[in-house]
């Protein structure tokens, strides 16, 4: 069933997909990002498909990607696109899911916004962008989501150092080692 | 479309409709305010900081913003091997910690193939014990919204009864809430003696005390006038929004990943998915509810058709050797060590897993490069999908509306905010 969606974009969007693939049972369309929001469009009204129910948005960062047991050109290398952007995809007519997955170049990770065709997409957009510092273009309201205003970089791509810690509140006025403070310590 | 939404939503409104408050609205200064609602409050679950613009009484525009939870389960987890994650998993629906134990297993052995070789006994226990933590899901969840609206009974006898599945689960895996019982390859280890007798009693208690309070609740004045008509949604809405579980079901999508897309052995027990008209707060307590009703019936069935066997799948890469070939023999500590130290190895590929939550489906998305540890975790959590509609839902309710909305949205704080 799943596989005739496959097909079926091919057919009518062919120019705009540069690959498809089905993994564990799952169906994965690889989408040009100039073509998304057409491919989306079609996806979400056309009768064959009815995509009307969002699922969810992530992205992953290629930059450690070095798989074990398998020939070193899949591992990531410069001048492969560093970030994927996932959109999955469900239909509550049809009852199939489709994932399209867009690669995004390092040098400029924006893509446009599917935030006005499934409104769920709005706030995991910001997420997406929050935590990978993708861009989405036109999207509403594109501000962090769980981290705070003043958080620097993004935490969830691969160079962001698990350890480095970036407080909120700075109390460079107390002392270092309380204890050792004036009055404690020295009887 | 418009005229259905129209419709319903004078219908559902009854006395508040938008047009009355309005009337009233002549009477009060001109000027909005702006209103803090959280991060800490008590009628909010979790932590969740809202931002209300008022009219009078009334809200306007509102703000929602999540993060006061963010523990990093996702950067957390590509540093942890994939035995390691299941504690995080605990910690991200902590009031039916059981079902996300059980989707991070399957999205892992979805990724290894294991999906079909699980032993029969094994899936029955992930089913027993993911029906267990729905139970005290919706059960905290009733209650706690019973209690903010000021039906104290009926939230102590919910948590009278959650407790005694709690101490069931403990019995099971040793732990009262944090239970990481689940593993890749099966359970941790088998039920305790006893446990069908203690089930059974648990469950005809559970049922006694849901009389009482169904009693209590369903036509009672307070309660259905706070409920009913508040935070109503549409089916469209819902389905466009990306709701799933008891809130899209009680605005009448008919969708549960254990019917529509059938895993482990629900389909060998016979149950029915409760299904809406309205929408409203009172709707989702009513589809809460039967739920309660219907993980009884599972249960039931489960404990009368669970098979004997191992616990574990027969597959060295993913169990642990017997302990006494650890302590005697050099092959097997070394085994026993690689499989701690290393993790279990996960062949390179991408894989979507999802299984139906106590609020909807939770899914895992997992890219795995061949090493013991995920290079990607993801978790489409439903808690946090459904906070993102919340402002809508709250739009042109009074502020004393807020409380049953986010109670019966159930948002809870460690799985929205990861």
């Amino acid at each position: 069933m799943a596989q005739k969606v496959l097909d079926g974009l091919l057919k009518h969007h062919g120019s705009a997909v540069e690959r498809t693939g089905s993994q564990h049972g799952d169906e994965i369309a690889w989408i040009k990002r100039d073509q998304l929001l057409e491919v989306a469009r079609w996806l979400k009204t056309d009768p064959s498909m009815l995509f009307d129910a969002p699922v969810f948005v992530t992205a992953i960062d290629w930059l450690d990607y070095r798989p074990l047991n398998r020939p070193p050109s899949e591992a990531w290398a410069e001048g492969k696109p560093r970030f994927t952007v996932c959109y999955q995809l469900r239909s509550q007519t049809h009852r199939h899911r489709i994932r399209l997955e867009i690669e995004l170049p390092e040098t400029d990770p924006r893509l446009p916004s599917l935030s006005s065709l499934w409104p769920a997409f709005d706030w995991q957009e910001r997420e997406t962008f929050d935590m990978y510092g993708i861009k989405f273009d036109a999207h509403p309201d594109l501000r962090r989501i769980y981290m705070y205003e003043e958080f620097v970089g993004y935490p969830l791509r691969k160079d962001y150092p698990k350890e480095k810690r970036q407080p909120l509140v700075r109390r460079d006025d107390l002392p270092l080692n309380p204890i050792k403070a004036p009055g404690h310590g020295d009887r | 479309m418009a005229t259905d939404a129209m419709s319903l939503k004078q219908l559902v409104l009854g006395h508040k409709d938008v047009q009355d408050l309005t009337d009233v609205e002549v009477e009060q200064p001109p000027d909005l305010m702006t209103v803090n609602m959280g991060p800490s409050h008590p009628a909010m679950h979790g932590t969740v900081r809202i931002v209300l613009t008022v009219d009078g009484e009334r809200i306007v525009k509102s703000d929602i913003q999540p993060g006061y939870l963010h523990r990093c389960f996702e950067k957390e987890s590509e540093h942890a091997t994939y035995t390691q994650v299941f504690p995080y998993t605990d910690r991200l629906n902590y009031v039916s910690p059981m079902i996300n134990n059980c989707g991070w297993a399957m999205a892992v052995e979805k990724l290894m193939g294991l999906t079909e070789r699980l032993p029969k006994r094994t899936e029955y226990i992930r089913v027993i014990v993911s029906e267990m933590s729905r139970m005290t899901d919706h059960l905290t969840c009733i209650g706690a919204s019973a209690m903010e609206l000021g039906a104290f009974t009926a939230f102590l006898y919910f948590l009278k009864a959650r407790e005694w599945i709690y101490e069931l689960l403990e019995k099971v895996s040793g732990a009262r809430l944090t239970h990481s019982y689940i593993r890749v390859g099966g359970v941790s280890k088998d039920l305790p003696d006893n446990f069908h007798e203690e089930l059974t009693h648990t469950l005809n208690e559970t049922e006694k005390v849901m009389v009482e309070v169904v009693a209590m609740l369903n036509n009672n004045k307070i309660f259905r006038d706070r409920m009913a008509g508040i935070g109503a949604m549409t089916k469209a809405d819902a389905i466009a929004t990306g709701c799933v579980g008891p809130i899209a079901r009680s605005a009448g999508v008919d969708y549960d990943v254990r019917k529509d897309y059938p895993y482990s052995v629900y389909p060998e027990v016979e149950f029915d998915v409760p299904v809406g008209t309205t929408g409203d707060c009172y709707d989702r307590y009513l589809v809460r509810v039967e739920e309660l009703v219907q993980s009884i019936r599972i249960l039931r069935q489960c404990l009368k058709q669970i098979p004997d066997g191992p616990v574990m799948v027969d597959d060295p890469r993913v169990t642990l050797p017997p302990k006494t070939h650890t302590y005697n023999t050099i092959e097997s500590m070394i085994r026993h060590f690689k499989h701690i130290v290393d993790g279990i190895k996960v062949p390179a590929g991408e894989a979507y897993t999802f299984v139906e939550g106590g609020n909807g489906e939770l899914g895992f998305y997992i890219v795995a490069d061949g090493t013991g540890r995920p290079y990607k975790a993801y978790v489409r959590s439903p808690a946090f999908v459904h906070l993102s509609t919340a402002g809508q839902l709250i739009h042109n309710h009074l502020i004393a509306d807020v409380v049953p909305i986010f109670g019966m949205i159930n948002m809870i704080g460690g799985e929205c905010d990861k």
